[in-house]
């Protein structure tokens, strides 16, 4: 390469937009009202959503791209970084999203796939992706196709955080295991879970994912968000979680400060006194099986 | 008896800045511990401080919060400040939801470049070194003015993307996401060579 060139949507870019993304909150918003609450509260970035999971789920129907007055309303209204959600392999959606200007698209199970086969190419843009993904196999997959930030699906719109536990826990478990394996015993995990040896060699060596990981879905208060950073992801998104609670600015700073403080449990304490309800909840074992996101896209 | 290097850890790119700097001290022979912090008691225990990238509304909410502003305005080492770090250490900048520290004499435009899809890698020049370094620009602020107590670094073409005032240095770019120590070596040589007015 030759320095004097200016090269734009390298790897090292798109996974570095995601590093200055590490320990904070991103925060769904779907008007600008809203994101000027999420970024005086502190978000690290928003989330332009024509609605959130949980009025999705309401919704029913097919859950697509926002529309792009909504996505370009919010862009305006604030500074820190907007991103934008496409339908699972709607690439077509992406490119939109990236001419919008949108600063990272995540490619979502909360919206309903458009490809039950394949995923985006990511690598063939220039603005950087998450993914939802539940185990090392379908993060090393994404990773594989180009994401440059995973994040954990968790059941979004539920208010619940056990599946958030369940996929980081996962995920944290088969990067423990792969340390112990030699590179045979690596590659033949590879061939079980059906994601490419170099990343999973890469996960060995690191210790962690290659690429930032956060947490997501079912994030309904300041002790989840705390919980899921001792559970060793770099940050959390916060859906229906700020703007389905009793006091959604109180509860948005709540959360950034302690996703802030998250080892020191008398801020958790402080910062979570007298926020009214947080946004109710559902329980995760009554869903029908059409309307449990996280299975969508592996 | 090494150095003692802190980085600010309330939001940002604390690892790479982490690892950045140990590869450094060990590049350069010297003895020191780097370390992260997220209270302002720590910054009595450090001999330099950096201000990583991140989003820089978070960072001065969270300066705020935790009372660092004023801490951070008495210290008397060495500050190594990139990005977001650069935003918030100037004398202005040009959006009043960042509350700068004032410690450096320079005034510094956000998102100087674009959104993340202007961002990139570019050559930047360093005064005193013939050799281009590889800057990763990732939604970046530019130093719009550099004030009488302040030096420009490093440039971007024309614009001044890296200023040093007495211990401290700021640029709008990551050298710590590439591996070029060069900057982080310059930073530790100046600070060897920096002696605090008491």
């Amino acid at each position: 390469m030759k320095l004097e060139e200016l090269r734009f949507g390298t790897e090292l870019v798109k996974r570095g937009f995601a590093a200055m993304q590490k320990g904070g909150v991103i925060m769904d918003v779907v008007n600008a009202e809203q994101a000027m609450i999420a970024e005086e509260a502190g978000a690290v970035a928003v989330m332009s959503l024509e609605r959130v999971p949980s009025d999705i789920r309401k919704a029913g129907g097919v859950a697509r791209m926002a529309d792009p007055a909504k996505v370009i309303e919010i862009i305006d209204s604030v500074s820190i970084p907007v991103m934008g959600k496409t339908r699972i392999g709607h690439f077509v959606e992406a490119q939109v999203l990236e001419a919008l200007g949108v600063d990272m698209i995540d490619e979502s199970e909360v919206l309903t796939p458009a490809d039950e086969d394949y995923h985006i190419v990511k690598t063939a843009f220039t603005v950087p992706f998450v993914c939802g993904a539940r185990n090392l196999g379908e993060a090393c997959r994404r990773i594989n196709e180009g994401a440059a930030m995973i994040r954990t699906k968790g059941e979004a719109g539920t208010g619940n955080v056990v599946e958030a536990v369940r996929h980081m826990r996962a995920i944290t478990s088969g990067i423990h295991e792969l340390q112990g394996m030699d590179d045979i015993e690596i590659a033949a995990r590879a061939r079980v879970i059906e994601a490419p040896y170099e990343i999973m060699k890469d996960c060995a060596v690191r210790g962690r994912l290659p690429v930032v990981n956060f947490s997501a879905g079912g994030i309904a208060t300041p002790c989840d968000a705390a919980m899921m950073m001792q559970l060793g992801c770099d940050g959390v998104f916060v859906g229906s979680g700020i703007f389905k609670s009793e006091t959604p600015a109180e509860m948005a700073r709540a959360i950034v400060e302690a996703v802030n403080h998250y080892d020191d449990a008398s801020v958790i304490a402080e910062v979570s006194r007298g926020l009214g309800d947080a946004m109710p909840g559902l329980d995760i074992h009554t869903l029908p099986e059409n309307e449990v996101l996280r299975f969508r896209g592996n | 008896m090494g150095i003692n290097i802190g980085v600010c850890a309330l939001q940002g790119d604390v690892s790479e800045h982490v690892a950045a700097f140990k590869a450094a001290l060990s590049a350069s022979g010297q003895e020191g511990e780097v370390f992260s912090f997220r209270r302002a008691v720590d910054i009595s225990r450090c001999d330099a401080i950096v201000l990583p990238g991140g989003e820089s509304t978070t960072i001065s909410r969270l300066l705020r919060k935790n009372d660092m502003y004023d801490p951070l305005r008495a210290f008397r080492g060495g500050i190594f400040a990139t990005c977001a770090g650069l935003v918030l250490i100037g004398r202005e900048v040009d959006d009043p939801r960042v509350e700068p520290l004032g410690i450096m004499d320079i005034a510094v435009g956000r998102n100087a470049f674009g959104r993340q899809r202007d961002s990139c890698e570019r050559a930047v020049t360093i005064t005193g070194d013939n050799r281009p370094f590889r800057g990763y620009f990732i939604r970046a602020p530019v130093i719009l003015s550099v004030g009488p107590d302040a030096m420009p670094l490093c440039y971007a073409d024309h614009s001044v993307v890296g200023a040093v005032q007495g211990p401290h240095m700021v640029l709008s770019f990551h050298p710590e996401l590439g591996g070029d120590l060069r900057l982080h070596l310059l930073f530790l040589e100046r600070l060897g060579a920096y002696t605090p007015a008491l």
